[in-house]
């Protein structure tokens, strides 16, 4: 057998690993030894790559390649182990735009490389595709970042015309990789790579709070799309399986995830959602309604007489690093006989699945995990729905508004409870923007204050009493 | 050249049905850790960095190709270690207890 039909084989063996380890992230038992395949089968790739030859020679440049890999190593470990669990969602993003600059910068570089031979119009228009996709991933994702991690307003930013601008910066880019294609003149090429980086920077703008997540799965399904375009470039059979499974799945796995919110895709990507929100710090209305609000100690009560209570959290609980704390209050109220479970809205937290994996980090038993169907048939017969840090996924307006944004969305009904308890930080509205008309339901009270205080107070009150 | 690029016609399409086929039925919790997974994955344009880089022979390639495997390293470890870091949370009932045990102590 050949060097290089080994070598092939080799890859064959990788892509079969990748398909397997999207197979296995699909199911909780099996997730983890998916990935730890796929990590399996990225190391064969590699390896086996180092014995490839190109143009008929070993690779050149074996130490650069060791040296970049070795610096990417040392910046990539313990930035992935140590940042907090609440941080996910700006690394995934972040990673993900990494990859769609290498996708970028290998379909330059290939550019460069085969210009002089005088490639076939497809061959490209393959690097044109790729070096567009790529960038825009890239930039796209270096806002998205920024946004999460709040080096930005975290909010929709909109100007005037913004669309046509958009349009036009889109129409642009594409006029220019037809030209390349006439003319392949290089020094355009730097004018479609600047181009595209502006379509990323200008595409993300618009899009913010809570629909950020979704975008990120959208820009990961574009790199992925990237790095088949660059597979096809190399003529790689890896690369093209590897990317189009992450675009196909990507793309799919975005359109679930607007529908988790009750949205369509494009109503996410170009609606400017939530961006004009005139949020009132005042806990009273125009029209004068006030809030029932009560003491930590009011609502520990309040709970001893419960027999069935019904958690209900989001991302203020994961901000105020609260999870370990409520799982404590989860045990105490136990031990005194009373039935306590969390119901989750698929979109809690920043990211779909976000508050599972951070109930699961403070200990909480998986089987006290409620998705949201079931919590709702649930929550007719609880006592007590402790709302933490949630807000428009429990908001009826989603279900009772038909001129609400987030009309349509699929909510926790929170209020099916006999009380409803909100531990808020301020009458700020949530993420979408929106009020809340369940802050002002008879049933409800509100305990203001950073969550992990206030549950800290609850299960000392619970212990006492 | 034509054939070459049929043949890869062919692979694009049959994947493109096997990647939306195989997260078709993914409950709604893993698909944070579904998103960080395949973003590992495409992680390896690691691999076309590396073969840039090892086809160089003018500085600017050289240069762009050095940034590529960077950033696609980047990329690859920075993905599994996430991903990885996300799915030891879900571990199954027998670990929890341990665990839980120690955070006591440790109180």
């Amino acid at each position: 057998m050949s060097r290089e039909t080994l070598i092939d084989l080799l890859y064959l063996f990788s892509a079969t690993t990748f398909v397997l380890a999207l197979k296995g992230l699909g199911s909780p038992k099996r997730a983890r030894m998916g990935n730890m395949t796929a990590a399996f089968g990225m190391l064969v790739a590699i390896v086996a790559t180092f014995f490839k030859y190109v143009d008929g020679h070993p690779l050149h440049h074996v130490w650069l390649i060791l040296l970049a890999m070795f610096i990417g190593l040392i910046v990539a470990v313990p930035v992935a182990r140590f940042v907090k669990m609440t941080a996910m969602p700006q690394l995934v993003a972040i990673f993900n735009g990494v990859g769609g600059g290498a996708a970028s910068l290998v379909s330059i570089t290939e550019f460069v490389h085969i210009k002089s031979t005088h490639p076939a119009t497809y061959v490209t228009l393959e690097v044109l595709l790729g070096v567009l996709i790529g960038t825009v991933s890239f930039s796209g994702s270096a806002i998205a970042f920024a946004k999460l991690q709040e080096l930005m307003t975290g909010r929709p930013v909109t100007y005037p015309g913004q669309q046509v601008i958009n349009g036009i910066v889109g129409l642009a880019s594409l006029a220019v990789i037809v030209t390349i294609l006439v003319t392949s003149s290089t020094p355009l090429l730097w004018v479609l790579l600047a181009l595209s980086f502006v379509l990323g920077v200008i595409f993300v703008l618009p899009i913010g709070g809570a629909d950020v997540p979704v975008l990120i799965s959208l820009l990961n399904a574009f790199t992925g799309l990237a790095v088949a375009a660059s597979g096809f470039t190399l003529g790689s059979n890896l690369l093209i399986v590897a990317g189009t499974l992450v675009g196909a799945s990507g793309i799919l796995l975005t359109r679930l995830m607007s529908k988790a919110m009750g949205r369509s895709l494009s109503n996410v990507l170009f609606s400017a959602f939530g961006s004009n929100v005139t949020a009132s710090g005042a806990t009273e209305r125009a029209d004068g309604r006030s809030v029932r609000s009560g003491t930590p100690q009011d609502i520990a009560i309040l709970l001893g007489f419960a027999s069935r209570v019904v958690f209900i959290p989001g991302y203020g609980l994961a901000v105020s690093q609260g999870q370990h704390v409520l799982r404590e209050l989860a045990e105490e109220l136990e031990k005194k006989g009373i039935e306590v479970f969390y119901a989750i809205h698929p979109v809690a937290g920043r990211m779909p699945g976000h508050m599972n994996v951070l109930l699961a980090e403070a200990n909480v038993p998986y089987e006290q995990l409620v998705e949201m169907d079931e919590a709702n048939s649930e929550l007719q017969t609880a006592d007590v729905a402790l709302v933490v840090g949630a807000n428009d996924t429990v908001n009826p307006a989603a279900t009772d508004d038909k001129t609400s944004p987030i009309y349509g969305m699929p909510i926790i009904h929170a209020d099916l409870a006999e009380n409803v308890v909100f531990l808020k930080r301020s009458m700020r509205p949530g993420f979408a923007g929106i009020e809340n008309e369940l802050l002002y339901n008879p049933k409800t009270t509100l305990v203001f204050g950073d969550a992990k205080d206030t549950l800290t107070k609850m299960v000392a009150a619970v212990k006492a009493g | 050249m034509g054939n070459v690029l049929l043949q890869y016609a062919t692979v694009l399409m049959l994947t493109i049905f096997v990647g939306i086929e195989i997260i078709a039925k993914v409950p709604s919790i893993l698909h944070t850790p579904l998103m960080s997974g395949s973003n590992a994955i495409h992680g390896v344009i690691l691999v076309g960095s590396m073969l840039i880089l090892g086809e160089a022979n003018t500085n600017l390639q050289e240069i762009l190709g050095f940034l590529a495997v960077i950033l696609a390293t980047l990329n690859v470890v920075g993905g599994f270690v996430v991903t990885d870091r996300m799915l030891e949370m879900f571990k199954p009932k027998s670990a929890q207890p341990k665990a839980a045990a120690k955070e006591e102590v440790a109180q």
